[in-house]
């Protein structure tokens, strides 16, 4: 079976034959954002769903399992519901931001889906600094999340938003560092050539213990970055209401909170993507069914996924200080000396390949 | 020396705590504590120290053993209980004794708090395993708890 999912190429040639060349390339570039929109929100209601479930198995409980088979409406029906409440606000809000801050937070965090290689050919949007145009625009939703809490004059808000602004900018050094430790090894920005890169084994294989040490930076610093539990301080519910999300109630909330799992959902497919060799199969079993690289991909994104409802469900939360004791005195040393071992590897051709 | 210490000491700990979980999660099917009340209604057991509301016991020959002392509505902190006694003669005796009319229980102002309970002396009153209490008439919620033409058991007062 050969299905072109090559997305922007096709729609590109379908629309060519139709009209002039430019027109056409914008044209495409529209239509792929409203399908990439109508797949990542529906597919963030069913993350919802997911991590309600999960939590629920998690503590002993069963969650949703009403609305549709298992459940599976639930998150549709919540949706619903809140699409038709009211929009209510604070007196003395700065309306034009406050308005404005959840399109920042959600617009980011689809922005970046873009870049996601599915499979080979499905992917929207394959520039040469991939990882680097990943880690820029996903530290672009903060600022959606620092505007929301200044601007509902809430001080609830406020503070939550202050702590995501330390927390954002403490973590994004992590981030950063640990998926700079798998380019030397690629030596390449693109997500396609790093993908390429390893059909002669994942990258966590390629670079053993350095690459190990870089995962798991990665995946905490990553919760972190997500304003997941353990690192939810921005949110802490028993101690600031909601956070910087407070003063925010029907879709804008929904924004708020489909970014949170969408984000969470990036985090695990660029770990996917950098480590665990993105839709490649292992040992290359399916490689003769390309289609089948999207199946693959889910997988392994899920599994990351399911690690980081799992670190969510067992922790407690952490304080200010011991979050960025954490950062500063742990991660970041670390990181560095990984950065060096790794160059060192690299440099002695210690790389293990299959 | 004790940086690197701390950090293996952190990832044990946060190891163990994720083998804890993850116990959870495989089991949780099998033992999930929810209960999927409308569907288990005819099954569903309450625990024997749960508290859904006083009642009064009576046994086959509709007597209870309650002889109107009194010290429930005393040891009730909010009013709930209202004896309304009378004086009558006791057939077993003959004696001019007090006896309740009527144990009003007011439903909606009992805090469950189990004082009247444990100042009974003849322990009159239990707690009661229904929790279905709602009704669409707070007059519901005000109940008289010795049924009518109920007596005094003989022997409890001795
Ligand atoms: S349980 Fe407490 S509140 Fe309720 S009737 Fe007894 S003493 Fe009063
Ligand atoms: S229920 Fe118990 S405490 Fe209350 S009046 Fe009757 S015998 Fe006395």
């Amino acid at each position: 079976m050969q299905i072109s999912l090559n997305i922007t190429e096709t729609i590109q040639e379908c629309l060519v034959s139709m009209m002039s060349e430019s027109a056409a390339g914008y044209i495409a570039m529209v239509i792929i954002a409203l399908i990439y929109l109508g797949i990542f929100s529906v597919a963030g209601l069913f993350l919802v769903l997911l991590e309600r479930r999960v939590a629920a198995w998690f503590q002993l409980r069963i969650g949703p399992n009403r609305v549709g088979f298992q459940g599976l409406l639930q998150t549709m029906a919540d949706a619903l519901k809140l699409v038709s409440k009211e929009l209510t606000g604070t007196d003395r809000a700065d309306k034009f931001l406050y308005n404005l801050a959840p399109y920042f937070v959600i617009i980011s965090a689809l922005m970046a889906l873009g870049l996601i290689p599915f499979t080979k050919e499905f992917q929207a949007f394959d520039i040469n600094i991939g990882i680097f145009f990943l880690i820029a625009v996903s530290s672009i939703g903060v600022i959606g999340i620092l505007l929301g809490g200044w601007a509902s004059n809430n001080k609830f808000a406020l503070i939550g938003a202050m702590r995501s602004g330390v927390q954002t900018i403490s973590y994004e050094l992590s981030v950063g560092l640990s998926l700079l430790t798998m380019i030397l090894l690629t030596g390449s920005l693109q997500l396609s050539e790093i993908v390429e890169l390893q059909k002669s084994g994942w990258l966590i294989v390629q670079g053993h213990i350095p690459a190990i040490i870089a995962f798991m930076i990665y995946m905490i610093a990553g919760t972190a970055e997500t304003n997941r539990a353990p690192f939810d301080m921005v949110e802490a519910e028993s101690e600031l209401g909601a956070g910087f999300h407070t003063e925010y109630s029907g879709m804008k909330f929904a924004y708020f909170f489909l970014a949170e799992f969408i984000n969470m959902f990036l985090i695990a497919a660029i770990a996917t993507t950098v480590f665990f060799g993105a839709w490649l199969s292992p040992f290359g079993i399916t490689e003769s069914i390309p289609w089948l690289g999207v199946l693959w991909f889910l997988v392994k994104t899920l599994l990351l996924v399911f690690l980081m409802m799992w670190f969510r469900w067992t922790f407690p939360r952490l304080r200010v200080d011991q979050l960025l004791t954490l950062e500063w005195k742990y991660l970041l040393p670390i990181n560095l000396v990984n950065i060096v071992v790794m160059a060192f590897i690299v440099w002695q051709n210690l790389i293990i390949l299959i | 020396m004790s940086y690197f210490s701390n950090i293996f000491n952190g990832i044990k700990t946060l190891l163990t705590g994720m083998s804890i979980t993850g116990k959870y999660f495989l089991n949780s099917r099998k033992g999930a504590i929810t209960q999927q009340y409308p569907d288990n209604r005819d099954t569903l057991k309450m625990f024997d120290r749960f508290r859904g509301e006083v009642i009064m016991p009576h046994d086959e020959n509709n007597e209870h053993a309650c002889t109107g002392c009194q010290k429930c509505e005393i040891a009730c902190p909010n009013g709930t209980i209202e004896i309304i006694w009378d004086r009558g003669i006791d057939e077993h005796t003959g004696k001019n004794k007090k006896k309740i009319d009527k144990f009003v229980y007011h439903l909606s102002m009992c805090t469950m708090c189990g004082l009247c309970i444990d100042v009974c002396p003849t322990d009159a009153i239990k707690w009661g395993q229904n929790f279905e209490n709602s009704v669409y008439d707070r007059t519901a919620l005000t109940r008289v708890l010795n049924k009518p033409d109920s007596k005094l058991r003989a022997g409890v007062e001795d």
